[in-house]
């Protein structure tokens, strides 16, 4: 039977040297979802995805992986999964298979479905042409894809994706995202820890932020979008220099932010600000050369919530 | 998880390790290097009997080349950065240790195959006792703990693990009786029984010559009784040491 939950955390907690890095987080993540987990450096992403691996040991807290405490039957919760750790690297000096074929080996996969399945990887992948060089060989894109395929050698339910696409080609970004696409359609359900937000806003069904060790908002991205509507914004260029603070309008604009050769005005009564904008390019000689209307995006909602 | 299941998994990463780390031209040509050039250093000008020299050269080369890559090979996977894959899979943390120790056990016994070979061809070296083979297995997983113990703290720099592993072994040779027989060491000699490599050298030369300080039973007790020891420690040790790696 599939359990509804794949992952269960309550009150989760790290500490290292009295230092609090995940502060008593509590999450549930549903089987077959895909699940961001937001935040800047040193929000405890990273450190709370090496609990759900069995990698940290918890100071407090339970998380259940499918029907196993990750604490109690680390081994049988860590057969399940499919992990993918951030700046992991495979082994250089193997050949791009023989890394597959090592996973294969540390997950007891039999030696006949393991060379089929690290086959199949590989044609998936676009690396079976090279299966046989050394990964030392390879490219940034491919070593990185070579590294998520490690990640799937054994079927995984659940697949940890700590920022998969960091630093890659635009190539290699588009395969793994639509890898993962499919993947998770196929039923797995993903963690994803990413600090590029569109990549979040595009795949992922709900959105984690943290910030400080600990969870400020979890919901879908529209929801998180709509939540915070107050973060919708105008972004207008002139045919001449303007100072971004005479476009406050009194209260109306609650902040303004020079973006490139636009300016960009957020405020809760765009439809006001837009007149008044028509108003001062009049009286003070110069011309709108573009205006356009901005909803809330996720980046807007992700900077308001982890803001100091 | 059973028993069997990960002791398999235990296997592939001794089988990982082999490629990665043993089976290159100038790992194994240092492991018979260095040993052989430490003990020429020894010998030239002083006339020795074949039946000292041998097992003394038997320890040294076991004890050098299996504690040779040991002490830096989770250093190495740490700033490699595979270590955090390896330990996120379904495998103990006892059998990556283990696996680890079986790969340094394989080359240690691999160099020292060569000796024994040697010895016995081209030295009319006469071998006595079997008990031998089991001690130089016995000791080889003893001495490849003890590399693995050496490995413990949480750097990521081999460098410092060398100069570490160098720190400890080194000592450990001058007064296991390999240059200096432990009945001419006087009052210290008990210090020669904390290191286990005393009580292989001792059984070598039971062995070959037919000379020892301990019975062949007391000198295979011990290097057991060390594994055991040396092993456990190193997974303690390890398991503490595992979150300040990352």
């Amino acid at each position: 039977m599939i359990k509804i939950y794949s992952i269960e955390v309550r009150d989760l907690t790290k500490k290292f040297n009295g230092f609090t890095a995940v502060d008593k987080i509590s999450l549930v993540v549903k089987s077959g979802e895909l699940f961001g987990l937001l935040g800047p450096n040193g929000a405890g992403k990273t450190t709370t995805i090496r609990m759900l691996t069995g990698i940290f040991k918890p100071t407090s807290g339970t998380a259940l992986i499918g029907e196993y405490d990750i604490q109690k039957n680390p081994l049988e919760a860590k057969q399940l999964m499919g992990i993918v750790p951030e700046m992991a690297n495979a082994y250089v000096d193997l050949s791009a298979l023989r890394n597959l074929l090592l996973m294969g080996e540390l997950y007891g996969i039999r030696k006949k479905e393991r060379v089929k399945r690290a086959e199949y990887l590989l044609k998936l992948f676009g690396l079976y042409e090279k299966r046989n060089n050394k990964v030392k060989t390879f490219s940034k894109g491919m070593k990185q894809r070579l590294i998520v395929a490690m990640g799937l050698m054994n079927e995984p339910r659940l697949l940890f994706l700590d920022e998969p696409t960091a630093g890659l080609d635009v190539g290699s970004v588009r395969l793994i995202r639509k890898l993962i696409k499919e993947f998770n359609s196929k039923g797995i359900t993903i963690i994803l820890t990413t600090h590029n937000i569109e990549e979040a806003n595009q795949l992922c069904d709900r959105v984690a932020i943290m910030n400080h060790g600990r969870i400020v908002a979890i919901d879908s991205p529209e929801k998180l979008k709509s939540t915070f509507q107050s973060t919708a914004s105008i972004e207008v260029a002139f045919d001449k220099k303007v100072k971004a603070e005479e476009l406050l309008f009194g209260d109306v604009v609650t902040e303004t932010k020079k973006v490139g050769d636009k300016i960009r005005l957020y405020s809760k009564r765009t439809g006001e600000v837009i007149p008044m904008l028509v108003e001062y390019a009049n009286s003070s000689g110069s011309k709108i050369i573009s205006l356009n209307t901005l909803a809330p995006n996720l980046e807007d909602v992700f900077v308001k919530l982890t803001k100091e | 998880m059973n028993f069997i299941g990960q002791l398999k998994r235990s296997l592939a990463v001794t089988k990982k390790d082999l490629f990665v780390f043993y089976l290159k031209g100038p790992v194994l040509i240092s492991g018979i290097l260095m040993p052989s050039f430490l003990f020429i250093a020894f010998i030239v000008g002083r006339n020795l009997s074949l039946s000292f020299l041998i097992p003394g050269l038997l320890g040294m080369a076991l004890f050098v080349t299996v504690s040779s890559i040991g002490p830096v090979v989770v250093q190495w996977e740490t700033r490699m950065k595979t270590f955090e894959r390896l330990v996120s899979a379904p495998i103990a943390l006892w059998a990556i240790i283990f696996g680890d120790i079986v790969a340094s056990l394989m080359f240690g016994l691999f160099i020292t195959f060569f000796i024994f070979i040697i010895s016995i061809i081209l030295l009319g070296v006469e071998i006595i006792s079997l008990s031998l083979v089991i001690g130089t297995i016995i000791a080889a997983f003893c001495f490849s703990s003890l590399g693995l113990l050496i490995s413990a703290p949480p750097t990521d720099n081999p460098s410092n693990m060398m100069m570490i592993s160098s720190m400890i072994k080194f000592p450990l040779l001058f007064i296991s009786g390999i240059f200096v027989p432990i009945s001419s060491m006087g009052k210290w000699k008990f210090i020669s029984y904390i290191s286990p490599l005393t009580y292989y050298t001792d059984l070598a030369r039971y062995s070959i010559g037919g000379t020892n300080n301990f019975s062949p039973i007391v000198d295979l007790l011990a290097l057991f009784g060390f594994s055991i020891l040396f092993f456990i420690s190193a997974v303690i040790w390890h398991k503490k040491s595992l979150t300040k790696r990352f």
